[in-house]
């Protein structure tokens, strides 16, 4: 009689850990994870001894030392007798600042040059085809020491701005644009409700103010809408909401302005530089600018991705419906092109935040320039300010991509 | 096999540590070359000519301790560097001396584990503006807008000038003297300071140097001198004394003239001992005889590297002023040679 013998029943032996496929990829798991701490353990040492051989220890305590360095754009009060600490705050709000203002803008531009790169007029789309193709090709450190340029060698000196001088200021002698910073009016308010000091710095109480009713301003535009939706869906026809729009939109601003007594202070040229203004400075208008354009260039074609993706099919079926091609495009194609537009978009910002760290190339002081440049270097330690510097962009860009995640959350095709 | 790779690297990064770990003499000895830590570019104290040559005030230290050290004053690299990268480079190893017109201060002697070895220039900060302003005394630039080099002491100085005479100002940071050059000549900032020796040299790289004036008041010292790092007191001792044997050289009237002649034998017992022709100063550095003689032939004495490279015959016409020899009223003084 013939059986299929049985394997022979066998205790475990090492090599199968290399001969057999049931444990193998274990094995090479393991041992690359153990030659991945090896590496990060030798590094670490070396660390630890290249700085005992120097003679040097591994503390923060330099951040609680004057600095003893002025910094030109600060959004909270500082001077030189402030610590490395607050140094490193007034740099990181520099830095989320410029980011700010360049998301914001970048994203403006992006969806604006997206968009029209689709259009059916021929000059209009290719010219959009060579600002996308200009802007990504060339390294961001160029478009910002060239728009820095530009800015400091074509805008006039402040002393042009004399009698006599040749230069004028624009918007009913509200505004001059120099070679060194833009001057602008400065907000002022006759009946000010003072500051509210949140222990490390002061917040206007009037912008709490001012947001606040703006806020319940839109809060009640919501309710308005909610319920003329209500009503269209019980009656067929939808109530005119525009003025109260506007009015909700505008009034709650215009009003706690008004009561505040806002009043703009005009850039006067005293001495070297204007002053009563805010002088926004080149470096910052050249970094915001340049930030803008090249990554604006990079969401362009992200927009131009999510739009095609959306199928043709829908399109039609909104023009079949009667919507005209604006509508079609912001009602219908856009709000599902969002879902294919947002996941890439974190990564712009994410880019757009960390190339901030570029402001070094203009002077504008950011948290590269405040911690990993001047703290560094008067204070020598390169260890410490770095592993903060890299541990403070890491929180940022977690929390940019942790808030846009929420947001992609809102806006993705709801299964259900 | 595995084993023997493991282990064999092993040895092979002990070696690299023990190499690491061996004095900055042996290093340079055996790399057969010196790494000379210089600045970007400052005319007159170290600046690149057309074909790449480095020359200056502080390049001559480097071909002093190169000739010194190698016998060829040649045999030395240049590393640029800002002054953001200096002290890093100098503590990474990257350079062996840093002669890059750093001010000697406390904290970067002790807390940045760097040794000054002496001063090879004594200077002051200053501000310099283009004469349309009209301006005459850095008292009257309350309110001005000021290009300043990032990372270097000139920016405590300025906030702290400032401040003890109650006036404000708008810091612009660059990165570099050229960056500055370029930011001051577009009329981006009213007045640039630095170092008094750096803005006369900068200034005379400019178009018409007539039409910028430095400002009167000094408003710090800053000794610069160069720099190696804490630790290796061999190596710090021969930057010091060859930088010492080119001061004592003037002092003692050896030029590269008479250099020869001298070295046969002199009535002075010091000049005899510094040139190696009596005692043995040279192997209590650990190096020969004729370190000093070598280290004096490669660009002269003190007082003929200053003439040659900023001194008054040369566009920065800078005076020797506390840069002479204590004989002439200057700070220039060297412990003795014996």
């Amino acid at each position: 009689m013939a059986f299929v013998s049985e394997p022979p029943r066998q205790g475990f032996r090492l090599s199968q850990l290399l001969y057999d496929t049931r444990y193998r990829s274990m094995t090479i798991q393991v041992v690359v994870l153990m030659m991945f701490m090896a590496v990060a353990a030798w590094l670490v040492d070396n660390t630890i001894n290249n700085l005992a051989d120097r003679g040097k220890d591994f503390n923060f305590s330099f951040l609680g030392v004057r600095s003893g360095y002025d910094i030109g754009q600060r959004l909270i009060a500082y001077d030189s007798d402030s610590t490395h600490a607050r140094a490193m705050l007034v740099g990181l709000l520099n830095t989320l600042l410029v980011s700010f203002l360049g998301c914001i803008v970048a994203t403006l531009i992006g969806v604006f040059v997206g968009v029209l790169r689709l259009s059916k007029n021929w000059l209009v789309s290719r010219l959009m085809t060579l600002y996308v193709e200009i802007f990504r090709n060339i390294p961001l450190l160029l478009w910002i020491l060239i728009i820095f340029a530009a800015f400091t060698e074509i805008a006039p000196l402040p002393n042009a701005f004399k009698e006599g001088g040749g230069a004028s200021l624009l918007l009913f002698d509200s505004v001059a644009i120099t070679n060194r910073y833009t001057a602008v009016p400065d907000p002022l308010f006759s009946r000010s409700l003072g500051n509210i000091d949140i222990g490390i710095f002061l917040i206007s109480a009037d912008l709490l103010a001012i947001v606040a009713a703006v806020a319940a301003g839109w809060y009640v535009n919501r309710l308005v809408l909610r319920r003329a939706t209500v009503v269209q869906n019980a009656t067929g026809v939808r109530p005119v909401t525009w003025w109260k729009t506007l009015a909700l939109w505008t009034l709650p601003g215009i009003l706690t302005l008004a009561a505040l007594g806002f009043h703009l202070g005009l850039p006067t040229l005293k001495g070297f530089n204007f002053t009563g203004g805010i002088n926004v400075t080149n470096s910052l208008m050249a970094l915001w600018l340049a930030l803008s354009l090249y990554t604006g260039a990079f969401i362009a074609e992200i927009v131009r991705a999510g739009v095609m993706a959306v199928s043709h099919g829908q399109t039609e079926a909104a023009y079949a419906l009667g919507l005209r091609p604006g509508r079609t495009m912001s009602l219908v194609i856009l709000p599902q092109a969002l879902r294919v537009i947002i996941p890439p978009l974190i990564s712009q910002f994410l880019n757009l935040t960390k190339n901030s760290s570029l402001a070094i190339a203009t002077g504008y002081l950011d948290l590269r320039g405040t911690l990993g440049g001047i703290t560094l270097n008067q204070t020598g330690r390169e260890l410490e300010t770095v592993l903060l510097m890299m541990l403070i962009y890491l929180v940022l860009s977690l929390m940019i991509s942790g808030a846009m995640n929420v947001y992609n959350a809102s806006v993705k095709l709801k299964e259900r | 096999m595995k084993k023997s790779v493991f282990f064999g690297t092993l040895t092979a990064a002990g070696l690299v540590a023990g190499f690491a770990a061996a004095g900055t003499l042996d290093d340079v000895k055996a790399r057969g070359e010196l790494n000379c830590g210089v600045n970007t570019g400052l005319v007159g104290f170290a600046a690149p000519d057309a074909n790449g040559n480095w020359s200056g005030f502080d390049v001559a230290i480097c071909k002093a301790v190169a000739a010194a050290v190698l016998g060829d004053p040649n045999k030395v690299k240049y590393v640029p560097t800002s002054g953001q990268t200096r002290f890093t480079a100098l503590a990474s190893g990257e350079v062996d001396v840093l002669a890059r017109n750093s001010t000697w201060t406390f904290l970067r002697d002790n807390d940045l584990k760097l040794d000054f070895v002496g001063v090879n220039y004594y200077d002051g900060q200053g501000f310099m503006v283009p004469k349309a302003l009209g301006v005459s005394s850095a008292k009257e630039l309350d309110g001005a807008t000021i290009c300043i080099q990032t990372g270097t002491t000139t920016e405590l100085n300025l906030a702290d000038f400032f401040k003890a005479n109650n006036m404000t100002y708008q810091p612009i940071a660059i990165d570099s003297n050229a960056e500055g050059e370029q930011q001051y000549l577009a009329g981006a900032c009213d007045a640039y300071t630095t170092d008094a020796s750096g803005l006369a040299a900068t200034r005379a790289a400019f178009a018409s140097p007539g039409d910028h004036i430095i400002l009167p008041e000094i408003i710090s010292k800053e000794p610069l001198g160069p720099a190696v790092r804490h630790g290796d007191n061999q190596w710090g001792d021969i930057v010091r004394w060859t930088l010492n044997a080119l001061i004592a050289a003037e002092e003692y009237g050896v030029t590269s003239a008479n250099l020869e002649e001298l070295s046969k034998g002199s009535a002075n017992p010091e000049i005899d001992r510094l040139l190696g022709t009596a005692g043995d100063l040279g192997p209590m550095l650990g190096l020969d005889n004729l370190w000093a003689k070598r280290a004096i032939a490669a660009g002269g004495n003190y007082g003929e590297i200053f003439a040659a490279t900023i001194g008054e015959s040369t566009p920065i016409a800078l005076a020797r002023g506390l840069n002479a020899q204590w004989t002439q009223g200057g700070l220039l003084y060297t412990p003795p040679f014996r």
